[in-house]
C-alpha cells in the first residue's frame, strides 16, 4: 500500500507547479490551467486523506470541487474568449484597464 | 371649550390663510380675511369684558406644551380684569388700524404680506396678554418682537429700514436675556412658572436672600429687576430706548399699532402683571420709578427739537411709556395701566394722522417743509389736534385723567422717590404739551414751506383712513371717562370705575393727602399743559423767528438735543464697533479662517492624500495581485508553523 506521505508530497508538488505557473506565465490560458492544477492538487490530498481515514466525506467534497471547477472553467473560458475578441491578445500585461 | 379661546386663534387663522393663499388667490382682497378675524376678536373681547365685569374670571390650560420632570408649561389662558382691559386695547386698536391700512397700503406690492404680519402680530400680542404662565408670556413676547422686526423691515429693499429692523431685534435681545434669566430664577425659586402659584407664594419669600455674584441679594428684588430688564427692552426705556425712534422706518400703521399702542406697552403690562413680585421689593420699585422718570424726561427733551414728524411722536411714545413705568414704580399699577389704555388711543391716533399727512405729502416727513395743511386736510387736522390736546392733558380729555392720576399717586403715594418723580413728571407734562403743539403749529398752521409740486398734490385722505381717525378720536376724548378721580367724581356721583375694576388684580393704593393737595397737583398739571401749549403758540405762531435765534444762541444744548444726547454714537463707539472689530478680526480672521476652515478643509484633504497613495497598490497587473496573494498565503502559513513549534 502506498503510504499517505507520498500522496501528500505529490499533491504539494502539483500545487507548487500550479502556483509557480500562475506567477510566472503571462499567457492567460496557461495561468488558467495553473489554477486548475492547484484545484486538482487539492483534490488529490482530499482523496488521500479520505482513503486513509476511511471517511467518505472527503470524496464527497471532491465531487463538489470537480463540479465547481467545471463551471468555473466554462465561465473562465468564456471570459477569456470575450477578452481575446476585444484585445486580440492573451497576454495579461496588456490587460491593465483596472489600474487605480 | 370656551369661546374666549377664539380671541387669539381667529387672527392666527387669518395669518395662515393670508400667508398661504394671499399671494396667489387673495391678492388685493387680503385685508378682508384679516379685518374679519380681528373684528371677530374684538367682538369676543367686548363680550369677555362684560363677563369679567360680572365677576367671572378664567384660568384654564388648553394644551400641555412642555412636561419634563418637575417642569410643566402649557398653552393656557388667564382672563381677569387686567387681561380684559388689555384685550380691549389690543383688539380695538388693531381693528381700526387694520381698516386704516386698507387705505394707507393700497396698491403696495406686499399687500397680503403686510396683512398676514399684522394678523400674526395680533395673535402673538393676544397670546402675551392672555397667558397664564411665564412660558407662554415669553412666547408672545418674542412673537411680537419677531413681527415688529418683520414690519419695521417691511420695505426691505430700503437699507435704513432693514437696518432699523435688525437694530430693534438686537437691542431687544439685551433686555430679553435678563427676562429669560428672570423666568429661570422664578422656576428655581417656586418650582413652577404659573402665575397663580407664583404670585400666591411670593409673600413667603419676601425676606429671602440669595448669593448672586458674591453679594447677598434680596431674592424678590433680583427677580423683579431681571423681569424689568425685559420691560426696558420691549418698552424702549433708558438705556435700551434707541431702537424705537428708528423703528419708524416701518409703515405708519405699524408704528401706530406696534410701536405706540400695543407691543411697546407689553413691558408695562409685565410689570403690572407681576405686581405681587414687584410690590415685595422697594428697591425694584424705586428702580422702575426712576427709570421711568428719567426716560420720560430724557425723551421729551429730545422731542423738542426733532424735525421728523414720526420721530417726534416716537420720542413722545418713549416719554409716555416712561410715565407708565413711573406710575408702576410708585405702586400705582392701576394708574399705569389706565395711562396705557388712554395712551393707546391718542397715540395711535397721532400716528395715523401722521400717516395721513405723509400720504398727502408724498412721503415727506420733515415738518419744516410743511405748514398750512389745515385747509387741505381738515379731518386729519381736527383729529390730530384733539389727540394733541389729549396728550397735553387738557381737562376732560382722556390724557388728562390718566396723567393726573399718575401725578397724584406719585405725589401722595408711599414711595420714597414719589415727590421727585412727581416733579419730573410735571416737567415732562409741560414739555409734552410744548412739542405736541410745536408739531401741530408747524404742520398745519402758517404757510406751506414745501415745493409747489407738493402743494398742488395736497389732499385729504380717503374714507378708509379718515373713519378710523374719527373713531379713534372718540377714544382719545372719552376713554378717560372711566377713571374720573374721586375729587371730581364724588359730587357728580361718578366712581373711578377702572380703579375699582382693577382692584382685585392690582390693588389700589390710597393717596395720603388732602383734597387741597390733590387739587393743587391737578391744577399744576393743567397749568403746565396750557403753559406748554401757550409757549408753543408764542414761539411758532407769534414769533416764528424765535426758535432759530434760540437754536443759535444755545447751539451747544441744541446740538446735544438734536443729536439725541449722542446715545447712538456712544453705543456705536463702545458696543457696535468693538463687536464688529471682534467679529472681523477674531471670529472671521482667526476662528473661522484658521481653526474651523482648517478642520473642515484639512480632514478631506488628508483623506484624499492617503487614498492617492493607496490607489497605487491597484496596478491593474494580474500577476501583481497573484504575487501578493501568494505572499499572503506564505506569510499565514509561516505564522502557523511558528505557532506549532
Amino acid at each position: 500500500m502506498v503510504p499517505l506521505n507520498w500522496y501528500l508530497m505529490l499533491s504539494a508538488a502539483v500545487f507548487s507547479i500550479g502556483v509557480f505557473g500562475f506567477l510566472t506565465r503571462r499567457n492567460i490560458i496557461i495561468m488558467f490551467m495553473s489554477v486548475e492544477l492547484m484545484l486538482n492538487a487539492v483534490n488529490i490530498s482530499l482523496v488521500a486523506f479520505s482513503h486513509y481515514l476511511q471517511d467518505l466525506r472527503g470524496q464527497v467534497l471532491v465531487f463538489f470541487i470537480v463540479t465547481v471547477a467545471a463551471a468555473e472553467a466554462a465561465i473562465g473560458l468564456a471570459i477569456i474568449i470575450a477578452l481575446f475578441r476585444n484585445k486580440a491578445t492573451a497576454h495579461v500585461d496588456d490587460m491593465n484597464e483596472m489600474k487605480g | 371649550m370656551n369661546y374666549y379661546l377664539l380671541i387669539p386663534f381667529l387672527p392666527l387663522a387669518a395669518f395662515l390663510i393670508n400667508i398661504l393663499f394671499g399671494k396667489s388667490l387673495l391678492k388685493e382682497n387680503a385685508h378682508w380675511v384679516a379685518i374679519l378675524a380681528v373684528a371677530g376678536s374684538w367682538v369676543i373681547s367686548v363680550a369677555t369684558l362684560i363677563d369679567v365685569m360680572g365677576g367671572k374670571t378664567l384660568n384654564q390650560d388648553l394644551y400641555t406644551w412642555v412636561s419634563s420632570g418637575g417642569f410643566k408649561a402649557s398653552v393656557g389662558f388667564l382672563i381677569d380684569p387686567l387681561t380684559a382691559v388689555m384685550l380691549i386695547v389690543v383688539t380695538t386698536c388693531s381693528t381700526l388700524i387694520h381698516i386704516y391700512s386698507t387705505g394707507y397700503m393700497h396698491g403696495d406690492n406686499g399687500y397680503y404680506r403686510f396683512f398676514s404680519y399684522l394678523s400674526l402680530f395680533t395673535f402673538c400680542m393676544l397670546m402675551l396678554v392672555m397667558a397664564n404662565n411665564f412660558m407662554q408670556l415669553y412666547f408672545g413676547w418674542e412673537g411680537v418682537g419677531l413681527c415688529s422686526y418683520f414690519l419695521i423691515g417691511y420695505y426691505f429693499n430700503k437699507k435704513s429700514a432693514s437696518d432699523a429692523g435688525k437694530k430693534a431685534f438686537i437691542v431687544n435681545r439685551f433686555g430679553d436675556f435678563g427676562f429669560g434669566i428672570g423666568i429661570f430664577v422664578i422656576f428655581l425659586t417656586f418650582g413652577t412658572i404659573y402665575y397663580e402659584p407664583v404670585f400666591s407664594q411670593a409673600g413667603a419669600f419676601a425676606t429671602k436672600t440669595v448669593n448672586f455674584l458674591g453679594y447677598d441679594v434680596h431674592l424678590m428684588t433680583l427677580i423683579a429687576l431681571l423681569l424689568f430688564c425685559g420691560s426696558i427692552g420691549k418698552s424702549a426705556q433708558m438705556p435700551l430706548h434707541v431702537w424705537l425712534p428708528d423703528a419708524m422706518e416701518g409703515p405708519t400703521p405699524v408704528s401706530a399699532l406696534i410701536h405706540a399702542a400695543t407691543m411697546v406697552t407689553a413691558g408695562v403690562f409685565l410689570v403690572a402683571r407681576c405686581s405681587p413680585i414687584f410690590s415685595l421689593s422697594e428697591t425694584a420699585l424705586m428702580v422702575v420709578a426712576l427709570t421711568g422718570a428719567i426716560t420720560s424726561l430724557f425723551a421729551a427733551t429730545i422731542g423738542l427739537v426733532q424735525n421728523d414728524l414720526k420721530r417726534i411722536i416716537a420720542y413722545s411714545t418713549v416719554s409716555q411709556l416712561g410715565y407708565m413705568f413711573l406710575a408702576c414704580g410708585v405702586g400705582a399699577y392701576t394708574a399705569g395701566i389706565f395711562h396705557l389704555y388712554t395712551h393707546a388711543f391718542f397715540k395711535a391716533l397721532l400716528f395715523l394722522c401722521a400717516g395721513s399727512v405723509m400720504h398727502a405729502m408724498s412721503g415727506e416727513l420733515d415738518i419744516q417743509k410743511m405748514g398750512g395743511l389745515k385747509k387741505h386736510m381738515p379731518i386729519t387736522y381736527w383729529t390730530m389736534l384733539i389727540a394733541s390736546l389729549s396728550i397735553a392733558g387738557v381737562p376732560g380729555l382722556a390724557g388728562f385723567f390718566s396723567k393726573d392720576e399718575i401725578l397724584w399717586m406719585a405725589y401722595s403715594g408711599p414711595s420714597p422717590v414719589g415727590k421727585l418723580v412727581w416733579l419730573s413728571g410735571t416737567l415732562v407734562a409741560f414739555l409734552t404739551a410744548f412739542y405736541s403743539f410745536r408739531l401741530i403749529f408747524l404742520t398745519f398752521h402758517g404757510k406751506f414751506r414745501g415745493t409747489h409740486e407738493q402743494e398742488h398734490h395736497l389732499h385729504e385722505s380717503p374714507k378708509s383712513m379718515t373713519i378710523p381717525l374719527m373713531l379713534l378720536c372718540v377714544g382719545a376724548v372719552a376713554s378717560g371717562w372711566v377713571g374720573i378721580p374721586a375729587l371730581i367724581g364724588e359730587n357728580l356721583g361718578i366712581h373711578n370705575y377702572i380703579a375699582e375694576f382693577m382692584k382685585p388684580v392690582l390693588g389700589h393704593p390710597e393717596g395720603h393727602g388732602t383734597h387741597g393737595e390733590e387739587m393743587m397737583v391737578m391744577l399744576v398739571s393743567v397749568a403746565v399743559g396750557f403753559a406748554g401749549i401757550g409757549l408753543a403758540y408764542f414761539m411758532y405762531m407769534m414769533r416764528p423767528d424765535l426758535p432759530g435765534k434760540l437754536a443759535t444762541q444755545f447751539s451747544g444744548a441744541y446740538k446735544v438735543l438734536f443729536n439725541k444726547y449722542y446715545v447712538d454714537e456712544l453705543y456705536s463707539a463702545i458696543i457696535v464697533r468693538p463687536t464688529i472689530w471682534i467679529a472681523r478680526n477674531i471670529l472671521i480672521g482667526v476662528t473661522d479662517a484658521r481653526i474651523i476652515e482648517a478642520i473642515v478643509n484639512g480632514v478631506p484633504s488628508a483623506i484624499g492624500g492617503f487614498s492617492r497613495q493607496l490607489r497605487k497598490v491597484q496596478t491593474g497587473f494580474l500577476h501583481h495581485y497573484a504575487l501578493i496573494m501568494a505572499a499572503g498565503v506564505l506569510i499565514v502559513m509561516g505564522l502557523m508553523l511558528m505557532r506549532s513549534w
